[in-house]
């Protein structure tokens, strides 16, 4: 445990630093989803309906920026081959960086996602599940993207590669994220929806830690 | 027993037991599609809502269930290669990845052309439709990763590991008909009840899903023969085929 | 038989289109690949045996001319 809390306050350290770069999905996240009243339609009533879907893409899309950053430099100047060297664990590194990725990412995302909400008309109950379907959601995309990227680390094409393999396994999280909000927005029950997401975390959260450590080892041998 | 198994690990063994069962496979393919079809086209019933149009079920159904079959195998064989480091499982789950895409393009085109004059729609993004479209992203992200690496054995491990990541999704499309109640129709062929469905119909669609399954076979062991050659060109028994064949 | 003659088969009661574009599209393409995947044994042989003149050719020049062989995939 110590092991993994030290290698999660190094990840967190290591953002800190540029502190500039965690901004950017954040950045993207209120841009994208800026968009969408100038380009689609300012109407509240299709605004409020359309946005638990742009929200969600929104979020899932910005994720998907944030992946590199943890990932291309530590592996570019070796950091972690000589993690792994050293003997830490690989699943161990995946959780860290994952964890780190959703503090620094995810959490932020959550927190704006209301104020996006307000913006886009919806009610203050489909708001509230829509912070409830990110607080679930964005972890386990952080996790699967983790996998995404240890696959590709050392493509010369990489990134947009890792989109093409990612975004299938997003898909689940996505559908059952939007449902939670419309269903909210709707006035029906929505508790399904967030016990699915949750066991997809915890399913991923299991897993994911041993598929990215697996991929990792293949793309630095 | 066993010992035939493990054989299957050699590659040159491999060529030579499929180059065996190749021409069996064949007949038996051609005859089980000419049976199903006459079956599916000619002596089935009409269905008293879709009319005619419940024919496309003969080759939608089919090209569904292959395209979920074929994925576990990929899966499968990915797994055993990866963990147990078996070469021959590899070429297999990496020659099973376009026959898989293809037959995923096939249930998809075939249900929309089944939805257009039954439903009204060419297409409707309920659970399963949905499903059967991420499996369709996934087997091309499978090939894409694998044509990624310059390394054959790197690239072999890494689309094994995305094989497994993405088998989440064959139960979801499995039992997506059963938690989502929209436009798909309920599953009519379970193991433990009576098939909902009339003997004439049953009989062609049986006939058929066995029809892809042997061709599944036939095709798989087709691109496997090739995939071996090129993956064991450098071997002897290869340099020796290939020299006297085109000496011939 | 459900069909009373051949253009009752053709039409299948006014669906024909979709029906018959189905059939078409699943046979073609499986069919299609049946034959590519039949040749591409062959043609891994004529790939094959060009490799292996070049392979013989290569050695019988002086080694120090010879390029590195690497893995080739």
């Amino acid at each position: 445990m110590s092991q993994l809390s030290s290698l999660i306050k190094r990840e967190i350290s290591v953002v800190l630093k540029s502190q500039s770069e965690f901004v950017y999905p954040l950045a993207f996240f209120v841009i994208v989803t800026s968009l969408f009243p100038l380009a689609v339609t300012p109407d509240p009533v299709q605004l409020a309906f359309l946005a638990p879907g742009i929200i969600w893409v929104a979020a899932l899309l910005s994720i998907l920026l944030s992946l590199n950053s943890f990932y291309q430099a530590d592996f570019e100047e070796g950091g972690l081959e000589q993690l792994l060297l050293a003997g830490v664990s690989g699943a161990n590194i995946v959780i860290a960086k994952s964890v780190a990725n959703w503090i620094v990412t995810g959490l932020p995302l959550v927190i704006v996602a209301p104020l996006i909400g307000v913006l886009f008309n919806m009610d203050w109950q489909a708001n509230w599940v829509a912070m409830l379907s990110l607080f679930l959601g964005t972890p386990t995309l952080c996790f699967i993207g983790s996998i995404g990227m240890c696959l590709t680390l050392g493509l010369r094409n990489g990134g947009v590669l890792l989109t093409l393999l990612v975004l299938p396994l997003f898909i689940p999280v996505l559908i059952f994220g939007t449902s939670a909000v419309q269903a909210a927005s709707t006035a029906l029950n929505y508790n399904g929806q967030l016990a699915i997401l949750g066991a997809l975390l915890i399913l991923t959260i299991m897993l994911a830690p041993f598929a990215g450590s697996a991929a990792m080892k293949i793309s630095i041998d | 027993m066993w010992t035939w198994f493990f054989q299957l690990a050699s590659p040159k063994w491999f060529y030579q037991f499929a180059d065996k069962l190749l021409p069996w496979f064949r007949w038996i393919t051609l005859v089980l599609f000419l049976v199903g079809l006459t079956l599916g086209l000619l002596f089935s019933p009409l269905d008293y809502q879709q009319g005619n149009t419940v024919r496309i079920m003969y080759i939608h159904v089919p090209a569904a269930f292959l395209s979920m079959f074929v994925y576990v195998v990929m899966a499968i064989s990915g797994g055993i290669g990866f963990i147990w480091r078996i070469k021959m499982a590899h070429v297999v789950s990496v020659s099973c990845a376009p026959i898989g895409a293809i037959f995923t393009f096939l249930a998809l085109i075939t249900g929309s052309l089944w939805g257009k004059p039954t439903w009204g729609t060419y297409w409707e993004w309920d659970a399963r439709m949905t499903s059967e479209l991420i499996l369709l992203f996934l087997y091309l992200g499978f090939m894409a990763l694998h044509n990624a690496f310059d390394d054959r054995k790197t690239a072999d491990r890494a689309a094994a590991i995305l094989a497994l990541v993405g088998i989440v999704n064959i139960p979801i499309i499995h039992f997506s008909v059963y938690w989502w109640n929209s436009l798909h129709q309920g599953a009519t062929i379970s193991k433990f009840e009576k098939p909902s469905m009339d003997a004439d119909m049953l009989k062609a669609l049986l006939t058929m899903i066995v029809a892809f399954q042997m061709y599944f076979f036939t095709v798989l062991l087709q691109r496997i023969k090739a995939e071996i050659l090129q993956r064991e060109k450098l071997s002897g028994w290869v340099k020796s085929r290939v020299t006297n064949l085109s000496s011939n | 038989m459900y069909f009373n003659t051949i253009n009752e088969f053709i039409e299948m009661g006014g669906h024909g289109f979709y029906i018959w574009l189905s059939y078409a599209i699943v046979l073609g393409l499986m069919g299609f690949y049946y034959i590519f995947s039949k040749r591409l044994t062959k043609k891994q042989e004529q790939a094959l045996t060009k490799f292996y003149r070049r392979m013989n050719s290569r050695n019988e020049t002086s080694v120090s001319e010879q390029p590195p062989l690497g893995e080739e995939k």
